[in-house]
């Protein structure tokens, strides 16, 4: 599983960062999406497409590759 | 395939009588039979009406459908043309003017920050909590519970003195009410205008920690300081106020949901924001000829996206019309999607998490003081909700 950001369509809404916390964080700054795992365990596998699912900007982009 | 839709010729308003959680019923009619359908508008012009889960969500993720104020059309037939989004004034821009004004507000409006509220919430609930025990029983929650916390919260956060609401509390109501004329609208947008305009100049001078000062240090004029302020005063003062009288409202009328509220209110607060989707329409302008589910919408029409409907899409949601607090609500629309998805989302969320098991935790026998029937609500109003709603214990 291989997650992809767009830092340019993130608008800072947050749900990434509730959605999948082990995942996504908030910069502080402007709340554009911080990828904490860019290929995280398969455990947090639906937390990630749920905030690929809830983001309202379509800025993560999930790879289920194996 | 259009051609063959007849056109509605008046956005359905009318809810079902002694329904006053849910859409009209027309909506639902449309959406079965064609979710993308065509719609006239106030001054003549034929655009179209989204009333499907799907299409709703595509149409806002699109940045080929436009914000702008001055491209729409609009329902009431009194407003033929719409002024461009004055400065600061980001709801109705596109990208890259709208991204400027996001990305230095986000930060302000991250999970993080929200969750560091939390306490405040909490000690502020607990607050009008008392007062409401002093004053009653019998009290109108909008007055004593539902209005002032929010407010309080937006205030504080902003660095709106919470004292001076005297200036600035009717203003959100009467701006976005229906039976008010366009001109003591307008009015009251001066007003408010004028208030923060003059609370901007003594932040300058004397600067506190808060979101106004902070930006004042920024890249914006005053004019868009001004702007910005009173759209996030407008928003925070009118929006929360009505979740929180609604859902009490329906919590009081669905007494089998309660145990559910105190179970997982975090679930709870998603199931409320689908079913009562407070904020009933979204506009779009199509800035090319787009295809929506085989459907073409022509450059320069309108899009009313019916935010109440698509929430309510069985097609989404099983079970639409049942107001389940255990359900998995997550996917609603009731914040907006796309780019323009309401800032103050998670302080919205964490104020409804607290405040409503809160309150039936301090009065297990709150229950309504008229009969449901009598209960005055916000019809037609930008933000619906209960003018007032009492309650006795």
């Amino acid at each position: 599983m291989r997650v992809i950001i767009d830092e340019g369509r993130c608008v800072g809404g947050g749900r990434c960062a509730v959605a999948a916390p082990e995942v996504f964080d908030q910069r502080d700054s402007d709340g554009v999406v911080v990828l904490l795992r860019a290929d995280p365990p398969a455990e947090y596998a639906e937390g990630v497409r749920n905030a690929v699912m809830l983001c309202p900007a379509a800025a993560i982009e999930l790879r289920e590759e194996r | 395939m259009s051609d063959s839709l007849p056109v509605v010729e008046r956005m359905p308003v009318e809810r079902p009588a002694g329904c006053p959680f849910d859409p009209p019923a027309r909506l639902a009619e449309l959406r079965s039979r064609a979710p993308v359908t065509p719609l006239r508008f106030g001054d003549g012009h034929q655009g179209w009406l989204v009333t499907g889960h799907a299409q709703a969500r595509a149409v806002l993720a699109d940045p080929g459908f436009s914000s702008r104020h001055e491209l729409m059309h609009l329902l009431d037939p009194q407003i033929i043309e719409v002024p461009p989004a004055g400065p600061g004034q980001f709801i109705g821009m596109d990208a890259p003017e709208h991204t400027r004004y996001r990305r230095l507000l986000a930060g302000r409006f991250t999970v993080r920050r929200m969750r560091s509220l939390a306490e405040r919430v909490q000690r502020l609930t607990a607050q009008y909590l008392d007062d409401m025990a002093a004053r009653g029983p019998g009290v109108d929650l909008v007055d004593a519970y539902a209005f002032p916390i929010p407010a309080q919260m937006i205030c504080e956060l902003l660095g709106v003195p919470f004292s001076e609401r005297a200036h600035f509390q009717h203003l959100g109501a009467v701006a976005n009410q229906a039976d008010v004329p366009m001109e003591d609208k307008l009015a009251a947008f001066q007003e408010m205008g004028g208030y923060i305009a003059d609370l901007v100049e003594r932040k300058r001078a004397r600067p506190t920690d808060d979101l106004l000062s902070d930006i004042i240090g920024g890249d914006l004029d005053h004019e868009e300081l001004v702007g910005v302020g009173s759209l996030l005063l407008g928003a925070g003062l009118d929006t929360v106020a009505n979740m929180i009288g609604l859902s009490t409202f329906a919590l009081l009328t669905h007494p089998d949901q309660r145990d559910a509220l105190h179970a997982d209110p975090e679930r709870a607060v998603e199931e409320l924001l689908r079913y009562l989707t407070i904020a009933h329409t979204g506009f779009r302008v199509a800035l090319t000829d787009i295809d929506l589910d085989g459907i073409t919408i022509g450059k320069g029409q309108t899009v009313a996206v019916s935010l109440q409907a698509a929430n309510r899409d069985p097609a989404r949601f099983a079970s639409p019309d049942a107001l389940d607090l255990t359900r998995q609500a997550a996917g609603h629309l009731a914040f907006s999607h796309g780019a323009h998805q309401c800032l103050g989302q998670q302080l919205a969320r964490l104020e409804m998490k607290v405040a409503l098991p809160a309150l039936f935790e301090r009065f297990p026998s709150l229950r309504l003081d008229v009969p449901p029937q009598e209960v005055p609500l916000r019809a037609g109003d930008d933000v619906y909700g209960v003018r007032h709603l009492p309650v006795a214990w």
